[in-house]
């Protein structure tokens, strides 16, 4: 399902202004929802066993953000965190590590120092994560904190107010904004909230739109609303960075987040990215998944493998 | 002829409080002692018993907290269902079983009365097995059983309906939530007990039944890490071996096989072997002049 995006040279200009970002973005072609939803239904069917299967788990442990967002988040508690990114599996060393951990910005110097020395990325939500209600001075604010306490990645959530409302270029300034503050130590990741933006087209605009003001990834969720990634709008934003490389050159990542728990949601994602986007995005640094419970069912199965046995949750920790 | 098409009933297993088929779709052809067709049975793979056990630990909690006479009021309840549907059941182990009438009756009147023998123990065992304890301190010092946890029963291949219930009623009435593999030629009853269970009060998940080859089931749940404790009662000497091998991994409680006639009262024995002594101290407070706060 190729979508036809302008060309190069029309992409430079669309960003002059919020009219014709609103033309660009409205003319992006509509989205087929039932063919959309289809196609993913279909690729989840695909039947991945023995060494795939094991390859498969190995490449989804080393995308995963391990991530704790909670109020009750304590400095004991994402060291923990960061031990486990290191050594997933501390019965079995050839486990890979996790790509990052993710926390929020007053946790980043604790997982900074958890992670040392390990290769495993801090990653940092930022500008008033969840909601993203507050000033823009505030948002910068709590991004240059995150930056400054050495956050390797920011993941900055839209104001999804605005982009609702039509007001495209206040999130396009937004994204350009905080991507300036990230400066050249972190990469940028743009959280859409796409149970929150209705429909498919939406989330076609607002994946374009990320790209645009220079997203590293685009990621679907902060995993705090009732509908998180779905395999639906994951292939959506899929074939958007697909197009937007093919139109301009620019390889962007995808990083689904929430409500992803069981290996075998992790490979049906998997087939989608190969699909999909191809297999230059079949890379810890081109696609993650923003989780937490999902590294312990890896795990358990990645056992199971390797012994024959079913594994338990007495085997993993408790997070 | 009669006008009427006849109405098959499709045997599904039970897990989790569902009743699906098995994962793999296959099914296998269950008959009479005598060669005549009765059913058709699901065949579960060791996929079924992996969501099996996941549902028996997810029950295991609720079912472990609640209390001992709730327990009771619940075991009491199934023995009630099983008192309505006392014609079915006849019907079901007579075919089983190749047995009269009047003796397939006997047999599931034996069965009901084992469910109620077992409800009365789950609030009096406490007191059996746990107490308090003398120590050499200003402790109180109490013991009491706990479960055991997710407990794999190879049900007793012969006797499909007495014998199933003599092993199951055990194991879940002390707490412990129970993955039952039914008797490979005559699984009909057991798959039934299942539609008694879903109507009475019993979690989703504390009694999870699957039918097929008892080896193919049996081997995933003995090697299973997260199963508690295996009783064999259904299975013969070297399939009995190979599976307490098995079951060493994780230090599974084993209880063998043994013989037994289920007519007879069984005694505590079933309910021990898959509990477990908790001992706690709780300190007296201070000790006044006497030499006691009390």
């Amino acid at each position: 399902m190729p979508t036809t995006a302008p060309t190069a040279h029309a992409l430079s200009d669309v960003t002059a202004s919020d009219s014709t970002l609103r033309r660009f973005l409205h003319g992006l072609p509509g989205v087929d929802a039932v063919g959309l939803e289809a196609r993913a239904a279909s690729l989840g069917t695909r039947s991945i066993k023995t060494t795939a299967k094991a390859y498969a788990i190995d490449l989804a442990i080393s995308m995963v953000d391990l991530t704790t967002l909670e109020g009750a988040d304590t400095p004991g508690k994402v060291r923990a965190l960061g031990a486990k990114a290191v050594h997933p599996d501390p019965t079995d060393r050839t486990t890979p590590t996790t790509a990052a951990v993710c926390v929020y910005p007053d946790m980043v110097a604790v997982a900074k120092e958890a992670v040392a020395g390990s290769g495993v990325k801090v990653a940092s939500v930022a500008t008033a994560f969840p909601a993203g209600r507050a000033a823009l001075d505030v948002k910068l604010a709590d991004v240059r904190d995150a930056v400054a306490a050495g956050a390797d990645e920011i993941d900055m959530v839209i104001d999804r107010g605005a982009f609702l409302a039509g007001r495209y270029l206040k999130v396009y300034d937004e994204i350009v904004a905080v991507k300036e503050t990230c400066g050249t130590s972190a990469r940028l990741k743009v959280i859409f909230e796409t149970g929150e933006l209705s429909t498919y087209d939406n989330i076609r605009r607002a994946s374009w739109l990320g790209m645009l003001a220079g997203a590293d990834f685009i990621k679907t969720s902060t995993g705090k609303v009732a509908v998180n990634a779905t395999p639906a709008n994951t292939l959506l934003m899929l074939e958007a960075v697909r197009d937007f490389r093919a139109q301009t050159g620019v390889q962007i990542g995808v990083k689904p987040a929430g409500g992803i728990r069981t290996t075998k949601d992790a490979i049906k994602f998997l087939v989608l990215v190969n699909e999909t986007a191809g297999e230059d995005w079949l890379d810890n640094h081109w696609f993650r998944f923003g989780a937490s419970s999902l590294l312990n069912d890896l795990l358990m199965q990645r056992q199971k493998l390797a012994t024959g046995r079913y594994s338990g949750p007495d085997y993993v920790t408790v997070d | 002829m009669s006008d009427r098409l006849s109405v098959f009933k499709t045997y599904k297993l039970y897990v989790g409080g569902k009743f699906p088929r098995s994962e793999s779709g296959r099914v296998y052809e269950v008959t009479d002692p005598k060669g005549k067709w009765l059913a058709n049975a699901p065949q579960s793979s060791r996929k079924d018993a992996r969501d099996a056990v996941v549902a028996a630990r997810k029950a295991f909690g609720g079912w472990a907290g609640a209390t001992a006479y709730n327990r009771g009021q619940v075991l009491y309840r199934v023995a009630e269902m099983l008192e309505g549907r006392r014609e079915q059941f006849v019907r079901e182990v007579a075919d089983a079983e190749g047995l009269s009438k009047s003796k397939a009756a006997a047999v599931v009147d034996a069965t009901i009365d084992r469910w109620v023998w077992y409800a009365g123990w789950t609030d009096k065992i406490a007191q059996v097995l746990g107490g308090a304890n003398p120590v050499a301190g200003p402790y109180f010092n109490l013991s009491s059983p706990e479960p055991t946890g997710v407990v794999a029963v190879l049900a007793p291949q012969e006797s499909s309906f007495l014998g199933l219930v003599s092993v199951v009623a055990p194991v879940i009435a002390t707490g412990n939530t129970a993955i039952v593999i039914a008797s490979e030629k005559a699984p009909l009853p057991a798959l039934s007990l299942g539609e008694v269970l879903a109507t009475s009060d019993v979690p989703g998940g504390v009694v999870n039944v699957l039918s097929g080859r008892t080896a193919e089931i049996a081997a995933p749940l003995a090697a299973h890490q997260d199963v508690n404790a295996i009783d064999l009662a259904g299975a013969d000497e070297e399939l009995a071996k190979e599976l307490e091998i098995a079951a060493a991994d994780n230090l599974k409680r084993v209880l063998r096989p043994q013989a037994v006639d289920y007519f007879e009262t069984p005694g505590i024995d079933r309910m021990t072997a898959f509990l477990e002594t908790k001992t706690v101290w709780h300190p007296t407070g201070s000790l006044g002049a006497s030499g006691s706060s009390y």
